[in-house]
């Protein structure tokens, strides 16, 4: 760092310090549970609907008919995931630019929130993160398990401490109005299905 | 020959002449042109060396900048080029990411008026390779921050509410305040920026109160309007023909009787005056609105002539 770029920051610190008000002490955030769904797989499937996204509750016992039937005319299909081969995987992509050619991704989350009906996507299952953007439908598997109440819960996930990039996505792309769904949005994904699936590691434990 | 014509995001919005004359020049030379409708993003972001977002919120204890967008095109130029650029005002810094839980939960409801927002991002660092660079912007804000009746609009985590709610702003829109931020809440931050470029701003409202009921943030937001009007008579920064019909109106808006010649008067006056003695120097409202036709009869007049027996108020 050179002394220009030190000297505007000490600047900005010391206006900030000399004018700072008087501070209350730091609440403590409730993580307002009063109003818990019974059920949240069922309100995690009634939120993701309201933004327009898709999800399949029943066994999908073949990903790769199932995703033949769904989108006929996809020709690459990219697997983030170990237990499925698709057309090609993301280390395959030589920059980052070139997810816009993938037709159909198919990703892991590790946590859905019901409250919103978002789920959590990181560095860690994207490996290449422009896949939640440029790629043109998204698949994403949740383990029904790994659905959180609501956002406050969402956010003690850890990878929001540790991992450089965390998307909490909801939905496909969608545009600036209320509803987000009136104008067609020009980036992001045009549609996200989310399969309800356990994580295959888990239940082989528990089985 | 058939050419189907691009017009890129910031074409459309910013410089259509520039697409109209393309198009114009194209047809004068004879070319069948096709405009595609379903056109969307050229797709530059996936091209450039380097991507530019703001951030919605900075989280202290992790350095992380948060980013809500529905489209997800803060996460595009974020991801795709290798340098990400971030600026952002320092009064986006928020203690933790247990406090994030709530300033996301505000602005979803108050902006979109749903949960949350299709993309929300948390960007801790660059990925392997790349380069993330975060400005920290103060611009006036620390020395607001020392502004006893002011310094609460640093709470602003622009949602918008103010100006989705406000009744000049649904009329008049956003270019009419001639501001980066807009609205009331633009009216209570632009002249910290700079107090003479918008003296007049604190005065284009009409102090319902309407944007302080819906501010997420309790920002006092009428009030602070309020009190920018105060900071600019103090300051002298009024100019003198909004000042002298500010000194008649306050005499004639003082007095009933002599309100109601004045209004009766100007309808008449309205429908005989010339043009020149209606739009000039002095009328700065008619510099660009036509003055509407007035009707023929006021509604005090009405109501003289219809409730004859009902007009004594009461003594208080």
């Amino acid at each position: 760092m050179n002394s220009a770029e030190t000297l505007s920051r000490n600047t900005i610190l010391d206006a900030v310090r000399a004018n700072q008000p008087a501070a209350p002490p730091m609440p403590t955030v409730p993580h307002f549970h009063t109003n818990q769904p019974a059920d949240l797989v069922t309100t995690f499937c009634e939120s993701v609907a309201r933004m327009a996204g898709v999800v399949v509750t029943d066994d999908v016992p073949d990903l790769d008919s199932f995703l033949r039937a769904k989108f006929p005319d996809a020709k690459v299909i990219c697997s983030a995931i170990p237990e499925y081969a698709g057309t090609m995987k993301p280390a395959n992509l030589n920059h980052w630019s070139e997810a816009s050619t993938i037709d159909v991704c198919v990703l892991r989350s590790p946590m859905g929130a019901a409250e919103t009906g978002s789920i959590l996507l990181s560095d860690v299952e994207l490996q290449v993160n422009t896949l939640a953007l440029l790629a043109h439908d998204l698949v994403v598997l949740l383990d029904p398990k790994q659905i959180v109440a609501n956002i406050h819960d969402a956010y003690e996930h850890p990878h929001f401490k540790l991992r450089p990039y965390s998307l909490l996505m909801t939905a496909p792309s969608g545009s600036g109005d209320i509803g987000g769904i009136v104008v067609h949005p020009a980036q992001g994904a045009k549609t996200l299905t989310i399969l309800l699936s356990p994580t295959p590691n888990a239940s082989e434990r528990t089985g | 020959m058939q050419v189907a014509l691009m017009v890129p995001c910031y074409i459309d919005m910013f410089y259509p002449h520039v697409g109209i004359a393309t198009l114009e020049l194209l047809e004068r030379l004879g070319v069948d042109v096709v405009y595609p409708k379903e056109q969307t993003c050229c797709g530059q972001p996936m091209a450039n060396s380097a991507g530019m977002t703001g951030a919605n919120f900075v989280v202290a204890e992790t350095g992380a900048i948060v980013v809500a967008t529905n489209e997800g095109n803060a996460d595009l130029s974020a991801n795709t080029p290798p340098l990400h650029i971030c600026s952002v005002g320092i009064e986006k810094i928020i203690p933790t990411t247990e406090s994030l839980a709530v300033f996301i939960r505000l602005l979803a409801r108050s902006a979109i008026g749903d949960t949350i927002t299709q993309y929300t991002s948390t960007f801790r660092g660059p990925r392997k390779g790349a380069a993330m660079h975060v400005i920290l912007v103060d611009n006036g804000r620390s020395a607001r921050l020392g502004m006893k009746r002011f310094w609460h609009s640093l709470k602003c985590i622009r949602c918008a509410a103010c100006m989705n709610t406000c009744p000049v702003y649904r009329r008049s829109g956003g270019l009419s305040y001639g501001s980066t931020y807009m609205g009331p809440i633009g009216i209570i931050m632009m002249p910290t920026f700079e107090i003479r470029k918008y003296s007049e701003l604190p005065f284009s409202s009409t102090l319902n109160g309407s944007c302080t009921n819906v501010c997420p943030v309790k920002i006092d937001i009428h009030e602070q309007i309020y009190g920018w009007r105060e900071v600019m008579e103090e300051n002298d920064q009024i100019q003198v023909v909004k000042k002298e019909a500010m000194r008649v109106a306050d005499e004639v808006l003082s007095h009933p009787a002599l309100y109601q010649v004045a209004t009766t008067t100007l309808s008449t006056a309205l429908e005989v005056l010339p043009h020149f003695a209606v739009y000039n120097r002095l009328n700065a409202w008619g510099k660009y609105r036509d003055v509407p036709e007035a009707a023929r009869e006021t509604f005090h007049e009405w109501y003289r002539n219809h409730r004859p027996k009902t007009d004594e108020v009461p003594a208080a």
